[in-house]
């Protein structure tokens, strides 16, 4: 091992963890769930959620938000979450973007093939409201014109704080 | 200039700031040729309903014009057929305009995915095909990748894009410049600072506005806290995905150190919407000028210790030298700009070649390798980090008094500008035309990616399917700057 990082691994060890302070639920989050979820199955998952990403046609700042949720700061995997590589081994589906036209059949069948139960969540404000695109003849429209969504976290991009404070009612209301 | 354009013979349409020229048919052809001979470099390739533009690069004379042909019933003589990189730029217009580029070898529709799709073959003993995305694996942007392969051994790759089609361009039209300027903000979000920028530029050339120095200098600082971003982040996960996870678990936390600055001194993590035409939207206090610096002095001390790292660990550096290497030829052919080009060769940077306020104002080097393989990139990109910090430092200090923002005049008539800004890609051009009442009339977007995905594809070709993901994220390509 080089002698730079040797002296890295050690200052990590014994040094503080970078991670911030876990955020509390967001409230406003855990009664749209409330409303939501009340309705559907609810099963025990631990606390552990495994999340599927979908760009349904989004402008790449949510996935660079959504990215950051797992770097050192964030370490959302401490709260049990984790990002997958396939639909089919996710309890969650993260769409961002307005869903364009050319994404409508991917969004689809990636929730087709999501095993239940399942739950949404649409990411920003474009897979909210279409954002600045809500004119576009190109798009469908917002992720609940294609898909049921359980909760919305609003924000251009929604900044990782906010997406962990969703993501954590989100576990708290089906955990 | 050594191309067929003869500036001393054509008579400018408009100067916006380069001369846009009307030209025929014949003189159309000869540009294709000169494309194609390699004296000039193709900027774009775009149309309105009955006229197509094109937009050329002198480089050894620092020269830009656009060109513009009228449609003859709908069709126009295909540059693509003499000059390859603007094959799916043509592909792209038969899509949006319905105009036919006469000749063009590859007729495929591009952005309309309304019918089935064929693949180019490759055939042989051997050889089959891995079908990837749009959804992947990964966070990140959505697009369908064919690879042919023969056993470990990538035959040949072939993108397909369009899945972030929004149709900016098109919403753009009539649409006031506030409202405008928030859609090219969304174009490519990683390089939303960028975007706007030439946004703004494009709008401040049409309508003859000098934006105040403070302005132009804030509009620098922004510019390059993007570029340290994104070469940080992709940086570690060029390390991640050769298996180096506390690397990218330190240029991540670095990365985001760069965000949560830019949200405390200018309001936004990733200064969206603060590029405004006339200047910036948010000012730099005394405060916020204190924090820059000492965020500054500690990231600088760290990058330099991880390069360290990367540059002394053989198990890394094993696998990104010689791996995906791009020929200095095809980067010049293609013009390809930021790291990709000038890491086989290509010593273009907009802000040296064709400069814009405030960066003849001050001092930095650009890097340039020959190598092409996914450490010269990298190492490119990691000298461009180290030039940023300069420039951001260097900013900090000589940062002018003053206003940030100018009032834009009332248009006096039509009219159109022309920005060519480097974004941590690449050069990104914008163009526009405003009409009377300052409301978009037409406007076109190219992001730095048109000229480097197929790049991608030809360095890839040989080496094996497991050093894609390293070969990918040493381009980084964007999707939806691609798409719109």
């Amino acid at each position: 091992m080089s002698e730079p990082l040797s002296r890295l691994l050690a200052g990590a060890l014994l040094g503080r963890p970078l991670s911030v302070p876990a955020p509390a639920a967001d409230p406003i989050a855990l009664e749209e769930l409330a409303g939501s979820l009340a309705r559907r199955s609810r099963r025990l998952l631990g606390r552990s959620l495994a999340i599927r990403e979908v760009d349904a046609g989004s402008c790449n700042g949510c996935e660079l938000e959504i990215n950051a949720l797992a770097n050192a700061i964030y370490d959302f995997e401490r709260f049990g979450f984790r990002f997958v590589a396939s639909p089919k081994h996710a309890d969650v589906l993260l769409v961002t973007g307005p869903v364009t036209l050319n994404m409508k059949i991917a969004l689809e069948r990636a929730y087709a093939v999501t095993p239940d139960p399942k739950w949404v969540v649409a990411a920003g404000d474009c897979a909210a409201g279409c954002g600045v695109f809500a004119a576009s003849p190109v798009c469908v429209g917002k992720v609940r014109d294609v898909l049921p969504v359980d909760l919305h976290i609003p924000g251009c991009p929604p900044s990782p704080m906010a997406l962990l404070r969703g993501l954590l009612a989100l576990v708290e209301t089906v955990g | 200039m050594a191309t067929s354009l003869d500036h001393r013979f054509l008579t400018p349409l408009s100067q916006s700031p380069w001369p846009h020229y009307a030209v025929d048919q014949l003189l159309w052809r000869r540009l294709g040729d000169d494309l194609a001979a390699g004296r000039a470099t193709l900027l774009s390739l775009w149309a309105e309903p009955d006229s197509v533009h094109l937009c050329l690069l002198d480089e050894a004379a620092g020269r830009v014009a656009i060109v513009s042909l009228a449609a003859v019933d709908g069709r126009f003589p295909s540059i693509a057929r003499r000059h390859v990189p603007a094959l799916r730029l043509e592909r792209s217009i038969r899509d949006l305009t319905g105009l036919s580029p006469e000749g063009c070898p590859d007729l495929r529709p591009w952005l309309n995915h309304d019918q089935p799709y064929s693949f180019l073959p490759a055939e042989g003993p051997g050889v089959h095909e891995i079908a990837v995305g749009p959804i992947h694996a990964g966070v990140i942007e959505p697009g369908h990748f064919r690879f042919s392969v023969n056993g470990e051994t990538v035959v040949r790759l072939e993108a397909r894009l369009g899945y972030c089609y929004r149709g900016v361009e098109q919403l753009m039209l009539g649409q006031d410049l506030a409202t405008a300027g928030r859609m090219c903000a969304r174009i490519c979000g990683d390089s939303t600072v960028a975007y706007s920028y030439a946004f703004a530029v494009a709008v401040e050339q049409a309508l003859n506005v000098v934006v105040p120095q403070r302005g132009q200098w804030l509009r620098a600082l922004m510019a390059e806290l993007e570029r340290v971003a994104n070469h940080l982040g992709d940086i570690g996960f060029i390390c991640n995905d050769a298996a180096m996870a506390v690397l990218h678990a330190q240029f991540g936390a670095l990365r985001e150190e760069v965000l949560q600055s830019a949200e405390a001194c200018l309001g936004h993590r990733l200064m969206m919407d603060r590029v405004v035409p006339g200047g910036v939207a948010s000012d730099l206090d005394d405060r916020g000028r204190a924090n820059l610096l000492e965020w500054l002095t500690d990231a600088e001390r760290r990058f330099a210790r991880l390069i360290e790292i990367y540059d002394n660990s053989a198990s890394l550096k094993e696998r990104t030298l010689g791996t995906g290497i791009l020929s200095a030829g095809l980067a010049a052919r293609f013009g390809a700009g930021g790291f990709v080009g000038r890491a086989s060769g290509r010593a273009f940077d907009a802000r040296k070649q064709l400069p814009y306020a405030p960066y003849p104002e001050l001092d930095f080097s650009v890097t340039v390798l020959n190598r092409g393989d996914v450490n010269a990139r990298l190492w490119v990109r990691q000298c461009e980090v180290r030039q940023s910090f300069g420039l951001i430092r260097n900013i900090l200090a000589l940062l002018p008094p003053g206003e940030v923002r100018t009032a834009l005049p009332t248009p006096a008539g039509a009219s159109e500008g022309l920005a060519i800004i480097e974004g941590f890609r690449g050069d990104i051009l914008f163009w526009l035309r405003l009409d009377d009442a300052g409301r978009v009339a037409a406007s076109h977007a190219r992001d730095p990616s048109w000229f480097q995905w197929p790049l991608l594809e030809a360095a890839i070709a040989g080496n094996i399917v497991a050093d894609f993901p390293l070969c990918n994220k040493s381009f980084n390509c964007s999707y939806a700057g691609v798409d719109r």
